[in-house]
């Protein structure tokens, strides 16, 4: 019997425009064999928490590029444990400063990718932690 | 003459033996471009006169002006705005004052899709990459003690443009300064926006109209403004190739041209006043090419297919920002020399303003010291290099004229592929910018997972750093602080005054014979804010809903 695909849903939170990140990582991650949701742009965390749970992901991946990441990254985890998805591997990237990093891991990212990282690690680590 | 070539044919066949003999023995290094040297033969169909000709005359492959920068340097434009009016202001006569000779406003991302700040989808967002912009009020504070009537401003402002440029108009009235005095540049170019950068709000049809409006009212009365930045930056920063970074935005040029003359405007009228604002990457010759050949492809179109008379129309005007989506996050002082080299391209590509990266934007917002590092490196150029004391110096180069003939026949192909596609809009609702960008973009990105690419600091020469400390951070208050602002401002206008020129602005929307920009001023002035302004708007136009296929 086929292993069960691991369903990413690949989210741009907030208002910022620069997806060729977010495109990147999707398609690598789909050329590595898990099947890739892409929401597009200028998603609010409740449509992101709605559609995680519609399509019964096994992953989250956001990208911000706009700073706004302090903010809208720990909500989309709440709201997505709200929803009683508490197993759903959360992730994101994008300009993130090294020094936000302990706060959004706290709050429940699982992993943050900053500019340089190839979409090879991103595939290894979603492997190797997706529940 | 054929002697010459004859004599030059077979010392190449020698040569090219002596090359494949001596690759025997030293390899040469993998994914190199296949051509290892050029020669006279590479341009023989070249003609001086038709092709290359000279500065300030058609078709301008050397240049828009007689002398370039022999008479004054580029414009040293640094793009800057962050937090408050208050803050962005500060920033910008900080840069006035260390001779950067025209500012460049960067807008936060509400400001940019045309929401208040108190607006629930703006919380995170309020003041992060730009200042935040929500009425007339913040708009003079941004511009207090700074003289609108000197002063050159460009504005990164899309969708909204019309509601910003009004806002300035009206900050300069109040200084005593008249629209025909303005200088300044709004990006206004929706096409992009839908294609590559995101920012869009109304879907295509209004959004033309819009941008047609602005053409037809800055020609009769801000005369000296730049009523677009066609933008090849952000069709670059998503990823694409050099020769299609010029052909979709060449193809959107034509497209808001097309829209104007619909729309009844006489093609020399506006014409003049179309601006374009490239990409300055990492592939020095490369992107003097592209800087060279875009201005040759521009001239033949404005020329041929629009049968423009004035020179000016012709001429394509462009501004230069080194490419952000070079910057590393590895060894950030690296990218002062990355910086440094796109610097010098854009100077022998002959650019009319320049922005220059800061070392650390790969990570934050740059700090006051990077911002200076960058804004001297412009200097440095200009002043030290020799590098702008002749005119389109690289011109004859056997490569170089090579090159530009290369990417100007690339950009063609794509042109007339979207000619047939319907034009720019229909390329795009059809997904087939985007799809071409998205190619190149994981095409570059495998390149460099592969190492065919290397990125110095990123795939080789890595080393084990520490963080980087000191890096801009925005206060995270200054979104309540805006609320604030906003609520009193609100409470001490005259509300019946603004309700009123919001109810003739949605009355103008629905006659498409009306401009927009006279209702939208009128407004501005009541300090009706940019969201109240483009909700009539989103109201009477509907919002533009993007498909996106991987």
């Amino acid at each position: 019997m086929m292993e069960k695909r691991i369903r990413v849903l690949v989210a741009k939170p907030g208002l910022d425009g620069h997806d060729r990140g977010a495109k990147v990582v999707a398609r690598a991650l789909r050329d590595a064999g898990f099947e890739v949701i892409y929401t597009g742009l200028r998603q609010t965390p409740e449509q992101i928490a709605e559609a995680a749970l519609q399509e019964d992901v096994n992953v989250v991946a956001m990208s911000i590029l706009s700073g706004a990441h302090p903010h809208l990254f720990p909500k989309v985890v709440e709201l997505v444990h709200e929803k009683g998805m508490k197993d759903v591997l959360i992730v994101g990237g994008g300009v993130i400063p090294e020094s936000d990093i302990p706060a959004l891991k706290k709050a429940g990212i699982a992993e943050v990718f900053t500019p340089g990282t190839s979409t090879g690690d991103i595939v290894d680590f979603i492997k190797a932690h997706v529940k | 003459m054929s002697t010459e070539k004859e004599k030059i044919q077979a010392e190449l066949t020698q040569y090219n033996a002596s090359a494949e003999k001596a690759i025997a023995r030293f390899p040469e290094r993998p994914n190199l471009p296949e051509q290892r040297l050029y020669t006279p033969l590479d341009i023989e169909k070249n003609d001086y006169a038709d092709d290359i000709g000279f500065p300030g005359v058609y078709p301008y492959t050397r240049g828009v002006q007689p002398t370039m920068y022999r008479g004054r340097f580029w414009t040293m434009r640094m793009y800057a705005g962050f937090s408050t009016a208050e803050e962005s202001n500060k920033r910008y006569r900080y840069l006035i004052e260390s001779g950067a000779s025209g500012l460049s406003c960067a807008f936060d991302l509400p400001t940019q899709i045309g929401y208040d700040s108190d607006d629930s989808i703006s919380e995170g967002e309020v003041g992060k990459v730009g200042v935040a912009i929500d009425s007339l009020a913040d708009m003079e504070i941004l511009f207090d003690k700074i003289d609108l009537g000197k002063v050159s401003t460009s504005m990164t402002i899309n969708a909204p443009a019309s509601v910003l440029l009004a806002m300035y108009i009206a900050v300069a009235e109040k200084q005593g300064v008249t629209a025909e005095q303005l200088k300044g540049t709004i990006q206004n170019d929706i096409l992009k926006e839908y294609a590559a950068r995101g920012t869009y709000i109304f879907p295509p049809r209004p959004s033309m109209r819009l941008i047609t409006n602005i053409f037809e009212y800055c020609s009769k009365n801000v005369p000296k403004w730049n009523t677009i930045s066609i933008s090849g930056y952000h069709i670059r920063e998503a990823g694409s190739t050099a020769a299609q970074e010029i052909a979709f935005t060449i193809s959107d040029g034509i497209a808001y041209v097309e829209a104007a003359i619909k729309a009844g405007l006489d093609v020399d009228a506006f014409a003049g006043r179309l601006s374009f604002f490239w990409n300055a990457h990492n592939n020095l010759l490369e992107e003097v090419a592209k800087f060279r050949a875009s201005r040759r492809i521009w001239a033949k179109v404005m020329k041929e297919r629009f049968n423009a008379k004035k020179p000016k129309s012709m001429m394509l005007r462009f501004h230069t920002q080194t490419a952000g989506s070079m910057l590393t996050a590895q060894q950030p002082n690296n990218n002062i020399v990355r910086v440094a080299l796109q610097t010098a391209a854009a100077v022998m590509g002959g650019t009319q303003s320049l922005h220059t990266n800061s070392r650390d934007e790969a990570l934050a917002l740059p700090t006051e010291q990077s911002v200076m590092v960058a804004l001297r490196t412009q200097q440095i150029v200009a002043y030290e290099s020799g590098l702008a004391d002749v005119i389109d110096p690289l011109a004859g180069s056997y490569y170089v004229e090579s090159m530009t003939d290369k990417i100007e026949a690339e950009a063609w192909d794509y042109i007339k592929k979207i000619d047939e596609i319907g034009g720019a809009v229909a390329a795009i609702e059809k997904g087939y910018i985007q799809k071409e960008i998205q190619d190149s973009a994981y095409k570059w990105q495998m390149d460099v997972e592969s190492n065919a690419k290397i990125i110095v600091g990123v795939n080789k020469f890595q080393v084990k750093e520490k963080p980087v400390e000191g890096l801009l951070r925005v206060d995270s208050s200054v979104g309540e602080k805006q609320k604030q602002k906003l609520a009193d401002m609100k409470a001490k206008r005259n509300n019946d005054a603004v309700a009123k020129a919001l109810a003739e602005l949605e009355t103008a929307c629905k006659d498409e014979n009306e401009n927009l920009m006279p209702y939208i001023l009128d407004a501005v002035r009541t300090y009706a804010t940019l969201g109240e302004i483009c909700g009539v708007m989103r109201k009477v136009f509907g919002e533009y809903e993007a498909h996106t296929n991987l």
